[in-house]
């Protein structure tokens, strides 16, 4: 559906980002392939959300160069032009749903506001997004604060695909469901990303969701990828951190499936 | 890249043929719309439709979903439809659309407007009663904390009131002098100017010191207050509210109204009378100095007359009611920001209500208190 002469969504290379002179990105490199489902993973305050914030450009950087889809983004300004816009779809962590509008509103709101669609066109769109993300039309007219945390995370996620973006950026698209939840909104991801060939980028702490849907996981320790690669590389892989992350207590039930 | 949409329709017999091309992506939504609604009206008449994508260079949802839309009324109007020629990365795309839209809810049913009016009509009545009984549930409570501070004096949260005394009583001390300095000078300004018609401009001073001391100095206060610090109040409840800040203290065992609300109203009740001590003072200097400046009568005289023409039952008038002032707006105010629900709009809502609820009650009280020290004789 788009341009596939670009073998690489994103190309990030010799990022550097701080907060004063705190440095959390330290000439960071990371290559995202088109079409793939890449996870990232780092320590609770490492740096994924500021990485993932700065592609995005809702954090300036202070050296190195971002490459979506090919074309250069500049600094902040250009990421809120149109082309942009329809790059790329955000799901937040909370949703970031607007409080104040109904779901279907929601979902119509980047449609309603970059394109110029009769309203029974955009209630349609909207209707096939939500029952493409699982959620049943009567769904769109209920407010954000009516719904449950995991129908939150399927609505923040149509409205981040209303646009039908190439790139779908996930802030920790499974924290806070339970795992029933939690495995179905992993599957829709894994569909979503086939039949629409999506790009996604995915910042999450699941070990669950790394291991059944990315198809590459990139760890991020230091302000560095230190590895990446498929799941079964980066258990094998021998820096500390990630071993340590790979091998703890809680990763242990992954161990027999992935050797 | 993106290219311009096309859709050729040839009939051929009664087959309608359809070969869409270029980009069918939500970039071009308005020409795609345009050009599917121009072909809508022919599939009605054909026998079959064939729709041949060969040419299709690149597809989304939205182009997927008005070809599906195509096929579908082609389908409903009683034709054979054939899709050929999809490229293999698209057949998912093109499989998941056909799923969708295909159960719409009915429309709610619109109702009779005569109904619709008198059912918005009885529930306003039904919310402004409850709007009563939730002030009074306030005030209950608020009496229920004050009577367990009396029992267990050493429950009082002193630091939490020094604090909320600090925000709501020294931080407001600038605004509400100025401005009470500002209405006190108008007021005399307004008074020598129509007054000197009659050569009655001596009575100014009687004027501006009975209306600020009586009257308009504690409600010009108690509004700005209301303004100021009610709705700080509604705000901050409201987000501890959004945020389970609220429902956290009460699963430790705390009462919300001890711990938070009755420091806040403790505060704004002690402050108030202060506050409209010093805006009145406030506005009798701005009088007292427009009339020295722009009626001519020097401070010495005005100091006499004011003498002369208020006494202290004024005074007293104006600062008895301060202290209730404040309990009405406190009580509004916390009130309010514990109804606020999850979103942020509900926030905004409640703190606007909150301030409107707060300036109407202290006017209709100002109100009251003058028909009742008018009756004693005040």
């Amino acid at each position: 559906m788009q341009d596939p002469d670009v073998p690489f969504a994103i190309r990030v290379s010799d990022l550097v980002v701080g907060f004063g002179k705190r440095v959390v990105i330290d000439h960071l490199a990371l290559d995202v392939r088109r079409g793939e489902i890449l996870g990232l993973v780092g320590a609770s305050g490492g740096g994924k959300s500021v990485l993932m914030r700065t592609i995005i450009g809702l954090i300036p950087r202070q050296a190195g160069t971002i490459e979506v889809m090919g074309a250069l983004i500049g600094d902040s300004h250009d990421r809120r032009t149109q082309a942009a816009a329809g790059k790329w779809g955000i799901l937040f962590q909370q949703g970031a749903l607007f409080s104040s509008l109904t779901v279907r509103q929601n979902i119509q709101f980047p449609l309603r506001e970059n394109l110029d669609l009769s309203d029974a066109l955009m209630d349609e769109i909207a209707t096939a997004k939500l029952e493409m993300v699982g959620l049943a039309p009567e769904e769109g007219d209920k407010f954000p604060s009516e719904l449950s945390g995991g129908m939150t995370k399927r609505v923040a996620l149509a409205r981040a695909l209303a646009l039908d973006p190439a790139i779908v950026f996930l802030d920790e698209p499974t924290s806070g469901l339970d795992p029933i939840a939690a495995g179905d909104f992993d599957t829709l991801i894994k569909t979503l990303q086939k039949t629409l060939g999506l790009t996604v980028f995915m910042v999450t702490h699941d070990l669950a969701s790394l291991n059944s849907v990315c198809d590459r996981v990139a760890a991020l320790a230091d302000g560095k990828i230190v590895a990446i690669g498929p799941m079964r590389d980066l258990l094998q892989s021998g820096h500390p951190w990630v071993r340590a992350y790979f091998h703890g207590k809680r990763s242990q039930m992954l161990q027999p499936k992935a050797s | 890249m993106t290219t311009e949409p096309e859709l050729a329709a040839t009939p051929s017999g009664d087959v309608l043929e359809l070969r869409p091309a270029g980009s069918w992506i939500a970039a071009n939504g308005a020409a795609l719309e345009i050009l599917s609604d121009a072909v809508a009206p022919r599939l009605d008449s054909a026998k079959a439709l064939k729709l041949d994508m060969t040419r299709v260079r690149e597809l989304d949802t939205l182009g997927a979903w008005l070809l599906e839309k195509l096929l579908r009324r082609a389908a409903t109007a009683g034709g054979q439809t054939r899709v050929i020629g999809v490229a293999d990365h698209y057949a998912g795309l093109i499989e998941e659309v056909r799923q969708v839209n295909r159960h719409n809810p009915p429309p709610p049913p619109s109702r009779n407007p005569i109904v619709a009016k008198l059912d918005e009509t009885g529930r306003l009545a039904q919310a402004a009663t409850q709007d009563v009984a939730t002030f009074l549930q306030m005030l209950g409570a608020l009496c229920q904390a004050l009577l367990g501070l009396l029992r267990r004096p050493g429950s009082l949260r002193l630091t939490s009131l020094v604090y909320q005394l600090y925000r709501v009583g020294w931080q407001a001390i600038p605004i509400v002098a100025l401005i009470t300095f500002l209405i006190g000078a108008i007021i005399a300004q307004q008074g020598i100017f129509h007054f000197r018609k009659f050569g009655a401009d001596s009575y100014v001073v009687d004027m501006v010191g009975i209306l600020v001391l009586r009257e308009l100095g504690v409600l010009i206060v108690a509004i700005m207050v209301a303004g100021r610090s009610g709705s700080a109040y509604t705000a901050e409840l409201g987000s501890m509210k959004m945020r389970e800040e609220i429902d956290a203290l009460s699963t430790m065992g705390l009462d919300p109204v001890e711990v938070l609300i009755l420091p806040r109203i403790v505060a704004l009740v002690c402050a108030l009378p202060i506050l409209a001590f010093l805006g009145a003072m406030a506005a009798l200097y701005g009088g007292g100095l427009v009339a020295w400046f722009y009626g001519g009568m020097g401070p010495a005289i005005f100091i006499a007359r004011l003498h002369e023409a208020v006494s202290v039952t004024h005074f007293e008038v104006g600062i008895i009611k301060a202290p209730f002032m404040a309990l009405v707006i406190g009580i509004v105010a916390c009130s309010e920001g514990l109804r606020v629900k999850g979103s942020a709009e509900s926030l905004g809502k409640q703190t606007t209500t909150s301030v409107v609820k707060s300036i109407f009650l202290v006017i209709v009280l100002d109100g009251l208190f003058a028909v009742f020290f008018a009756s004693i004789g005040m």
